[in-house]
């Protein structure tokens, strides 16, 4: 995927402005930054989850395999079903852990081999040995981590080509997160992760490019997020070009 | 202070300071607490127990009336006859003629049994007719306001007339199908379908209003799920939103039922008046609110037996629903919550 330009709106306020980047296929990418720098805004425009927002505008273009998701002939739904996402607070629905991992073959209108869909989307999760004994209770019932795994199978499951999450481990303990990191790695040998973070060493251990945004404030007050530099993980942490990411990474900012 | 003479000596075990007498800042028992303080407390608790005891006495002196009353004259008899004639006339023909007279020629002379049965059929026609007919566009309505067009004119415009709605007095109700519906079939126009047409605009903005609320405590997280997963809105409200809200909405849909069952001032109007069964939405019909209606006002001992019978039948199919929706509702969040 590229961003080429990026800037977001919410009704006059400028969000993020004028980022570009690429994605690399089959990679993950990590995107950090102090807090209301936009990077969960990047993100969600990265499969259009902005048009939800009241008043959000987007200019710039994001090329997904080489179409700009933001053409007026592209589908947001197909967008979605092709680039998953996985939010910050797990959202698992109301229902059995089987009918949330199957919710997304349902909307697609794949019928065929389901049972076995959803126990591969468990079991890419890392999630198939402790639920496989009870499909048929509710997904509420399960731990937060389990919860944060479900949701992840249940993106899974209509085998989507990237996977944007957005702070998928803020909520868990350090033992959850390590087994999402774990999961990460393994998966990202078939699709492509963008992560936001605001964990750098989560950032440094589990992706292989990451990205700096920050915070501008104008003369207004008003606070805007721009993007300081991509670059491959280790190449970004062991010598960052630009000073203030320096100064976010060695803790002396955000 | 003799208090401190209890506590355990300071300790040297490697892990934990001294322990440290408490002063008038870090003593925590009760009666440290201000004289003010507690006699708030005390006042705040009994206050709060009066106003329990003012909400169940009433509550309790209903029921204990209604059973008393009403319980003795219900049985199976009751429950399926017709309603009997309350005119008197059989007594006063009676009072004129000998025993071996009414013996001869078969005439009955011991007052009719009270019995109820038109009436619980014409209850639970109209009132079945109003829900099918408001429930569904009440929830539609709802859906259409927290879901479609959240933020459109014509959402706050339904809000609006549903607020206003729920502010009618319900004989109005009645009045509006009265001349929108009954006066153009003439006589015919009385029946359980006009008496369901009023009730149904009684209970429109009560289920409207109060599935709203519940789709509204459903989070928006789950709404997002859905989008991220490929999910069309409308895929969403179907699939997550609406099966999430389902006990919520059976609870209020309940309670419009059971306010509608218990009307009657729109029903006086509109399904005119039998004493035999009709099982037909067409037709005059009765109701069990309209008996006792008129049963209470007649005075004669019989009407009145029919009046406490017919409230406590009433109350007792209202009581059976409430349980029954509940039932239903804790099954269904079970399953969600496991």
């Amino acid at each position: 995927m590229t961003l080429n330009g990026l800037s977001v709106f919410y009704g006059e306020n400028l969000a993020v402005r004028d980022v570009s980047f690429g994605v690399a296929a089959n990679r993950i990418t990590a995107i950090i930054g102090p807090s209301g720098c936009g990077k969960s805004t990047v993100l969600r425009s990265l499969n259009r989850m902005n048009d939800l927002i009241d008043g959000c505008r987007v200019i710039g273009d994001v090329a997904y395999r080489g179409i700009d998701i933001y053409a007026p002939d592209v589908e947001a739904v197909e967008v979605r079903r092709r680039i998953g996402m996985v939010f910050q607070r797990p959202t698992p629905f109301p229902k059995s852990i089987y009918q949330n991992v199957v919710y997304g073959l349902k909307l697609a209108g794949i019928h065929d081999a389901r049972d076995d869909r959803v126990e591969h989307a468990l079991r890419q999760a890392a999630l198939w040995d402790e639920v496989s004994g009870r499909l048929d209770s509710s997904a509420l019932g399960l731990s937060g981590g389990q919860q944060q795994r479900l949701c992840i199978a249940r993106a899974l499951a209509v085998e989507p080509d990237v996977l944007l999450m957005d702070e998928p481990c803020s909520a868990l303990d350090p033992i959850a997160t390590a087994r999402i990191e774990d999961l990460m790695a393994e998966l990202s040998e078939r699709l492509t992760i963008v992560i936001v973070t605001h964990n750098l060493a989560q950032a440094a251990r589990a992706s292989h490019d990451t990205a700096f945004l920050t915070t501008e404030v104008d003369d207004h007050g008003n606070r805007t997020g721009v993007l300081v530099e991509v670059a491959p993980t280790d190449r970004l942490f062991a010598h960052p070009i630009d000073e203030r990411t320096e100064q976010y990474i060695t803790g002396r900012f955000g | 202070m003799t208090d401190t003479a209890l506590l355990p000596k300071p300790s040297t075990q490697p892990g934990f300071g001294p322990v440290l007498e408490p002063s008038q800042r870090t003593d925590v028992r009760a009666k440290t607490v201000s004289a003010g303080r507690r006699r708030t407390d005390k006042v705040a608790t009994i206050a709060l127990w009066c106003a329990v005891l003012a909400a169940v006495v009433p509550l309790g002196a209903v029921i204990t009336v209604l059973v008393a009353k009403g319980f003795g004259v219900v049985n199976w008899h009751f429950l399926t006859s017709d309603i009997p004639s309350v005119t008197g006339q059989t007594t006063a023909a009676c009072r004129d003629i000998t025993p071996a007279f009414r013996a001869k020629y078969g005439i009955n002379c011991s007052p009719p049994a009270p019995g109820m049965g038109p009436a619980i059929v014409g209850t639970l026609i109209s009132t079945g007719l109003a829900a099918a007919l408001a429930i569904p566009i009440g929830i539609l309505g709802a859906v259409y306001c927290n879901e479609i067009g959240v933020r459109t004119r014509l959402a706050s415009a339904i809000r609006f007339f549903a607020d206003v709605m729920i502010g009618v007095p319900s004989i109005v109700m009645g009045m509006f199908i009265y001349t929108a519906w009954v006066v153009r079939f003439g006589t015919n126009g009385r029946s359980a379908f006009a008496a369901a047409l009023a009730l149904a605009c009684l209970m429109l903005p009560i289920v409207l209003r109060s599935a709203e609320e519940m789709l509204r405590l459903v989070p928006d997280e789950l709404r997002h799920a859905n989008l991220a997963l490929g999910g069309r809105p409308s895929q969403g409200v179907i699939r997550v939103v609406l099966p999430a809200a389902l006990p919520g909405l059976i609870s209020g849909s309940l309670l419009a039922v059971a306010r509608a069952a218990g009307e009657t001032a729109p029903v006086l109007f509109t399904i005119g008046v039998t004493l035999s069964l009709n099982t037909s939405p067409f037709g005059e019909n009765t109701t069990l609110a309209q008996q006792i209606f008129s049963g209470a006002k007649s005075g004669l001992p019989l009407a009145n037996q029919l009046a406490w019978g017919a409230a406590f039948t009433l109350v007792a199919i209202v009581f059976g629903l409430s349980a029954l929706a509940r039932f239903v509702a804790s099954r269904s969040s079970k399953v969600q919550k496991g």
